[in-house]
């Protein structure tokens, strides 16, 4: 059937979630935004929510079990508070949720508990490379067999907490297909470089990579000697970009709303201008439509439904255009005052150009 | 639960309204619309015998019926009336959109009864729609000075008591049905008119006139755009009377506007199902459009970066967007009127998503697809031409947007126009 009713439980994720986003990022993100820095025991807040370690079994010392959909509505939470500081949350999942997906046995035995099993640790994922038409199934990071190890090259960028990172899973190119290797700390031929300045998620961490002979034991190649399906986890991946979009825009498009209710204009409010009012009608309608479309991949994916990754390709491709009209129109509504570092749509606005371009940065 | 399974009954019922709209509906699309004003007796007959079978007297869900196997053991299936119909609306505007404006009993006025009726209300003109012929119901609301304002409706009932009738005085334009419904048929108009002036929207009433009536009068039939098997008629009321009990709703006046909102109310379950209408255009354009591009070698490459997409499979990959957002708007809106939970802004939103992405794949669709697109050898046109009504009737774009912005703006209609 169609039914659009969070579960009981989901609901309880989404309030715990909400709160934290309302109380402690709404209270944290311009500063950290001005300073270029989330404090860790925000992170460590955001981490205890236990989102992720909700999505892993027993077996592996989470608690739960994987749900696309509960990660989607629990992202959107998550966005809705900030951006920089969901996706500093989020970084261990980008680590485990590929191995829980697509590795063996004995890759989720090795390399998951540790990272779940207590704080928040830098463990991350290196997947963007510096193409201006970068494709996930065209990288230019390459891997080669070289006897019993894969040998990596290439350059990775927008890697979050590259710096000190305990582990971390790098795509490359294997034979033309986009294959995860998961790279213990320490693993030499990596070169950190500089912190990336950015448009926008001044606040989190990210970092280009370079990637020179790096050698990967053939056991650490995700899902073992034959590898795994990418394409799963770009779904998983789209679809927690996708939510996050319109976490990003249903905080522009209230806070702009409560704005034009209360601004005075020409004796009445900003919000009973038509051109106003029409525009943030538009702005929720294009919310609640992406919304479902998220929702709809989410749920096509979780039950192995045939067109679920073509479904969330198009939920990102939604997301991302709703994301730069919604926080555009949010700036606009606030017209001079929007311009201002003082208000957060400004910088909802740099974030949100950056949908059509993040990929990697979170999963769910 | 967050769901997204079509129920079986559904796919079911889908599978033969396709079949309908394939076989009885696409073959005449054409035909009818180039003889504008030839009624489509075939398929209203087949329809009509169809809906009779289905035990309805429209598509509209009946909620006074009980289910035939209520088993209190059981577990309670969840109620899909208005999925269900969001789904056969759909799929017969796929087949044709005009041509689902002709299902004989499927219409407002119908809605309307359903909606405001008493039970004998409902027995004695609903039971017109299964009878041994086709009957039309049609809603006459509009007026020449009164469109998107419904304030400005002119059209008065004045009680006779003497003998117990309505007499009805006032001129409807652009009624869908309106000739078959009063003309061609044994069916009914539901007019609105006031009962009182004075009290503004506070007086405004529905009113049933039944097909045969002295002093209502069809005067013209519009020659449109697009949807030209519909009829769309001018209704002249002169002195028309009828029964007292033909009033849909309380005859009193309230100082409140209890009685017109009740009735608004009804749009909030017709708003998504005329959005439904536009998905299924904008369904049939956009599975036809991706044929056509795949004859001249053309797929699109989902999963590519939109930098490696030619400007073809981007525009078709924001058409899917646009058409799948809004197609499931539409069943948000109606799964919540199944459930009995408040949807005027999700119903508004569907509407206002359906109109304005219809006419985007439409427009988009003809330019793609150029000389092919331009001609009347392909659909493609007639579909651009359709496709444009549902933005306009049930409610312009413009119209459900100040209604979406003041349900999100928690403003009454005083304070945002």
């Amino acid at each position: 059937m169609y039914s659009f009713e969070p579960s009981e439980e989901q609901k309880m994720l989404v309030d715990a979630v909400r709160r934290y986003a309302n109380d402690d990022l709404r209270a944290a993100y311009r500063d950290a935004d001005e300073e270029g820095n989330l404090p860790p025991a925000l992170i460590e807040k955001g981490w205890e929510l236990g989102y992720l370690q909700a999505s892993i079994p027993e077996a592996y010392l989470g608690f739960g079990e994987r749900s696309v959909v509960t990660g989607a509505l629990a992202a959107e939470e998550m966005a809705y508070g900030d951006l920089a500081a969901a996706l500093a949350v989020m970084p261990p999942g980008l680590y485990t949720t590929p191995i829980l997906m697509a590795g063996t046995e004995a890759q989720k035995n090795e390399f998951i508990p540790p990272v779940i099993e207590m704080e928040w640790k830098p463990f991350t994922a290196a997947l963007m490379e510096s193409k201006f038409d970068f494709d996930p199934n065209d990288l230019q990071t390459t891997a080669v067999l070289d006897g019993d190890a894969y040998v990596l090259n290439g350059e990775k960028v927008y890697v979050p907490y590259a710096d000190g990172a305990q582990g971390m899973i790098v795509y490359a190119n294997l034979d033309g297909e986009t294959q995860g290797f998961v790279l213990p700390a320490g693993t030499n031929g990596l070169t950190v470089g500089e912190r990336q300045k950015l448009l926008g998620l001044h606040a989190l961490p990210l970092f280009p990579v370079r990637i020179e002979n790096v050698r990967v034991p053939k056991e650490n190649r995700l899902g073992g000697e034959s590898g795994h399906d990418f394409a799963p986890i770009m779904d998983a991946i789209r679809v927690a970009m996708a939510a996050m979009a319109v976490g990003v825009s249903k905080a522009a498009f209230e806070y702009s709303r409560d704005y034009a209710k209360d601004r005075d204009v020409f004796g009445m409010k900003v919000a009973q201008k038509q051109a106003i009012a029409f525009m943030l009608a538009e702005m929720a309608t294009e919310i609640e439509a992406i919304r479902l479309l998220v929702w709809q991949a989410a749920w096509m994916l979780d039950n192995g439904k045939a067109e679920a990754s073509k479904q969330a390709y198009l939920a990102i491709t939604g997301a991302a255009d709703m994301a730069m009209v919604v926080t555009d129109r949010a700036v606009q509504i606030l017209g001079g005052h929007g311009y201002i570092r003082e208000h957060p749509v400004e910088l909802w606005m740099r974030n949100g150009r950056g949908f059509a371009t993040f990929t990697g940065l979170a999963i769910v | 639960m967050i769901e997204f399974e079509t129920p079986k009954p559904i796919e079911q019922i889908n599978n033969v309204v396709e079949t309908v709209a394939i076989n009885m509906m696409r073959p005449v699309s054409r035909y009818f619309d180039e003889h504008e004003h030839e009624i489509p007796w075939d398929y209203i007959n087949f329809m009509h015998t169809a809906v009779k079978a289905m035990g309805g007297t429209s598509m509209a869900p009946d909620e006074s019926t009980k289910p035939k196997d209520a088993d209190p053991d059981k577990p309670k299936r969840p109620p899909i009336g208005y999925q269900r119909l969001a789904h056969m609306v759909e799929m017969l505007s796929w087949g044709d959109a005009g041509m689902y404006l002709c299902v004989p009993g499927g219409l407002l006025g119908s809605a309307a009864v359903a909606a405001a009726g008493n039970a004998d209300q409902k027995k004695r003109f609903l039971s017109r729609m299964v009878g041994d012929k086709p009957a039309f119901d049609a809603m006459a609301m509009t007026e020449p000075q009164a469109g998107s304002d419904t304030s400005a409706i002119r059209a008065t009932a004045v009680l006779d008591k003497d003998t117990q009738e309505w007499i009805l005085n006032g001129e409807k334009i652009f009624v869908t049905a309106g000739h078959k419904a009063l003309v061609e048929s044994d069916g009914f108009v539901v007019v609105w008119a006031s009962i009182d002036p004075s009290a503004g929207r506070a007086g405004m009433r529905a009113f049933v006139i039944e097909a045969g009536t002295a002093g209502c009068t069809v005067t013209k039939m519009e020659h449109k755009l697009g949807i030209r098997v519909s009829d769309t008629v001018s209704i002249v009321l002169a002195d028309c009377r009828i029964p007292f009990g033909n009033i849909l709703g309380s005859p009193t006046v309230e100082k409140t506007t209890k009685g017109f909102k009740g009735a608004m109310a009804t749009f909030d379950a017709t708003r998504p199902i005329v959005a439904a209408q536009a998905i299924g255009i904008a369904r049939a354009t956009l599975e036809l459009l991706k044929e056509e591009l795949e004859k001249n070698g053309i797929k699109i490459r989902y999963g590519l970066p939109r930098q490696k997409l030619t400007n073809i499979e981007r525009e078709v990959i924001d058409m899917e967007v646009l058409f799948q957002s809004a197609w499931l708007l539409v069943i948000k809106a109606l799964w919540m009127a199944d459930n009995k939970i408040n949807n005027p802004k999700e119903a508004s939103m569907a509407k206002v998503r359906a109109g304005d992405i219809v006419v985007r794949i439409t427009q988009k669709a003809v330019e793609i697809l150029g000389p092919l697109g331009y001609s009347r050898d392909m659909l493609f046109e007639k579909w651009f031409r359709d496709a444009k009504i549902t933005d306009l009737y049930e409610g312009t774009g413009q119209i459900n947007r100040l209604v979406v912005a003041r349900n999100i703006l928690e403003y009454r209609g005083s304070e945002l126009r």
